[in-house]
């Protein structure tokens, strides 16, 4: 953790998570307004950069300019990080974090020269998610605090924070995979509902753990996992109207405004969801290490006494 | 910084290949089976016709409002409000927007494809008519006669997919469909409420219904024949089975349930 600290650099990264997150909306205006194939061409649209933007072309032409936006800002992010960074492991970070929006305007490209097939347009939500959590990363890893001297809590293992993190992490990923699997005609509803009734079960736990007394000195760790509590709870009511307004609206003649604001908001928060999950995954790392070799059982009063570097 | 290099060349052939791809995929696809040669003329002197109505069983579901706030070109060509087709029914219960066709009967008959088009136009940000039914390999001819840009997109089953951008003024797209299809539906991304249908057949004994449901199928030669009404919402019916004679014609009558 020798890095020097830029704050340029990790207010830019935070700029580009904000718009990644912005560009994850625009997709999913994409997909809720069925304009997907509203421009057949590509990479152009209509032969031109700048369409008539009316319809379905308003939704996928701003798409694909603010995903170039998004391509932009990650060139720069991962050219700066390879610049001012002097830790290897973030260098990589950067470039592969460009690889992945490069990888995702092909697969855009693939999707509309081949109609939509579904696992595609599957592949295309699941690395847009993948994409969004490496920015917030790298914004995290930019930080101040991540680069500071954080106090480590030592504990015993138990509860089991990280590994719970990690679990709900990957829970939170497959439901989104699955909720686009739903969304992309690969499969029907049923496998997300059956998810949104494990996903809490195992983020609960995960920030269970994470709220132990034995960490109250990891603020840092708590405030996170109440952060990703209330989203969560936030996810759930909107998946419920996501589905609400599917059901009210199904004969209607074209999406209806109430479908496309829940199942919009639904995508938006679910990737905030993950993110956050993620985010928690980073500060159990950062805050928590394991027992010195001839330390005791810790107790609450032992952890709120001790100072450490970096882990 | 060579791996770096090379990875950027890769990156840029790809995305330079897909760029390119698709339209390779729909060249291979448009060599279709040649059309079948044409059996002997049917015998007019022997020919029959079966008539008919299909109607709808109950109260229609409500008509829904089409909003087209998001394109007000479209907006403006219309005075009142735009209701959707799905359901056209007469004032006597007849359903219209009804594919009536000859499913069996016919044995191994070929029948030369019309050359005449049939028309589809895009008129006041709809289709026009909402359903109709080509042979297998008759031209279908899109218009757009709107002062704003389409894009038509079939999402057939059994045919080759295509989605082609109509801006306004521009030339009339002209495509076939290889396979028969009941029915390929014809969206329009820009104005999702765009929706028509088109019923490919392999032969000449169909109709679409009007608002009255009447239908006429004619120049059938004696024998058996399976018939099928089939609707955009409703999908298709029972089939009904008619025999008919020499110069004969009957009436049956197809009945759908909303």
């Amino acid at each position: 953790m020798n890095s020097p600290n830029n704050s340029g650099l990790h207010k830019f990264a935070v700029f580009t998570a904000c718009w990644t997150l912005f560009l994850l909306v625009a997709g999913a205006l994409v997909t809720s307004n069925d304009a997907g194939l509203a421009v057949p061409d590509w990479p152009l649209s209509y032969g031109s950069l700048t369409p008539p933007m009316v319809g379905g072309i308003f939704y996928e032409h701003g798409h694909r300019m603010v995903a170039t936006v998004a391509g932009i800002l990650t060139i720069i992010l991962a050219v700066w990080i390879s610049r001012r960074e002097t830790r290897a492991w973030m260098r990589r970070l950067g470039w592969a974090a460009l690889g992945a929006v490069i990888a995702q305007g092909i697969l855009g490209g693939i999707t509309v020269k081949f109609f939509l097939p579904p696992w595609v347009s599957v592949a295309h939500a699941a690395l847009a998610q993948a994409f969004f959590c490496s920015i917030v990363a790298i914004a995290v890893f930019t930080s101040k605090w991540w680069q500071s001297d954080v106090t480590v809590v030592r504990y015993s293992a138990h509860p089991p924070v990280r590994q719970r993190a990690i679990w709900a992490a990957i829970v939170i990923f497959v439901q989104l995979l699955l909720g686009a699997a739903y969304r992309h005609h690969a499969f029907g509803i049923l496998p997300h509902l059956i998810g949104a009734f494990i996903v809490p079960f195992f983020v609960l736990s995960a920030v269970g753990s994470a709220s132990a007394r034995a960490f109250d000195a990891a603020a840092g760790l708590v405030r996170c996992g109440t952060m990703l509590k209330h989203v969560l709870y936030m996810q759930l009511a909107l998946g419920g109207a996501a589905l609400w307004s599917r059901l009210a609206t199904q004969h209607a003649p074209q999406p209806m405004p109430v479908m496309i604001f829940f199942t919009v908001a639904h995508t938006a928060v679910g990737a905030l969801t993950l993110a956050l999950s993620v985010l928690l995954v980073l500060v159990s790392f950062r805050v928590l290490g394991p027992m010195q070799p001839g330390e005791v059982t810790a107790s609450h009063s032992q952890m709120a006494g001790q100072e450490g570097g970096a882990s | 910084m060579k791996a770096r290099f090379l990875y950027a060349v890769l990156v840029i052939a790809l995305a330079l290949s897909v760029s390119a791809c698709g339209n390779k995929e729909a060249a291979k696809e448009e060599t279709a089976a040649p059309a079948a040669v044409a059996s002997a003329p049917i015998d007019p002197a022997t020919a029959g016709s079966i008539t008919g109505t299909v109607k709808l069983d109950g109260p229609a579901p409500k008509a829904q409002r089409i909003r087209m706030d998001a394109e007000p070109t479209c907006a403006k060509t219309h005075t009142t409000p735009v209701m959707s087709e799905e359901y056209v029914v007469g004032d006597k219960g007849g359903l219209g927007n009804v594919v009536v066709y000859v499913k069996d009967g016919l044995g191994n008959r070929a029948f030369s494809t019309p050359t005449d088009a049939v028309v589809l136009d895009q008129n006041g940000c709809i289709y026009v008519p909402h359903v109709i039914a080509v042979m297998v390999n008759q031209p279908v001819e899109i218009v757009n006669s709107d002062p704003t840009t389409h894009n038509v997109h079939p999402v057939p089953a059994n045919n080759k997919e295509w989605n082609k951008s109509q801006p306004p003024k521009a030339e009339k797209i002209v495509e076939t469909f290889a396979r028969e299809e009941i029915a390929i539906l014809v969206k329009c991304n820009v104005h999702p409420w765009m929706k028509s249908y088109i019923a490919v057949l392999k032969h000449p004994y169909f109709k679409v219904t009007g608002k009255d449901g009447a239908f006429e199928i004619k120049n059938l030669p004696p024998g058996e024949y399976t018939l099928v009404a089939w609707h955009g919402v409703l999908g298709p019916s029972a089939e009904q089975k008619v025999t008919i004679g020499a110069k004969e014609s009957k009436a049956i009558e197809f009945t759908f349930k909303p």
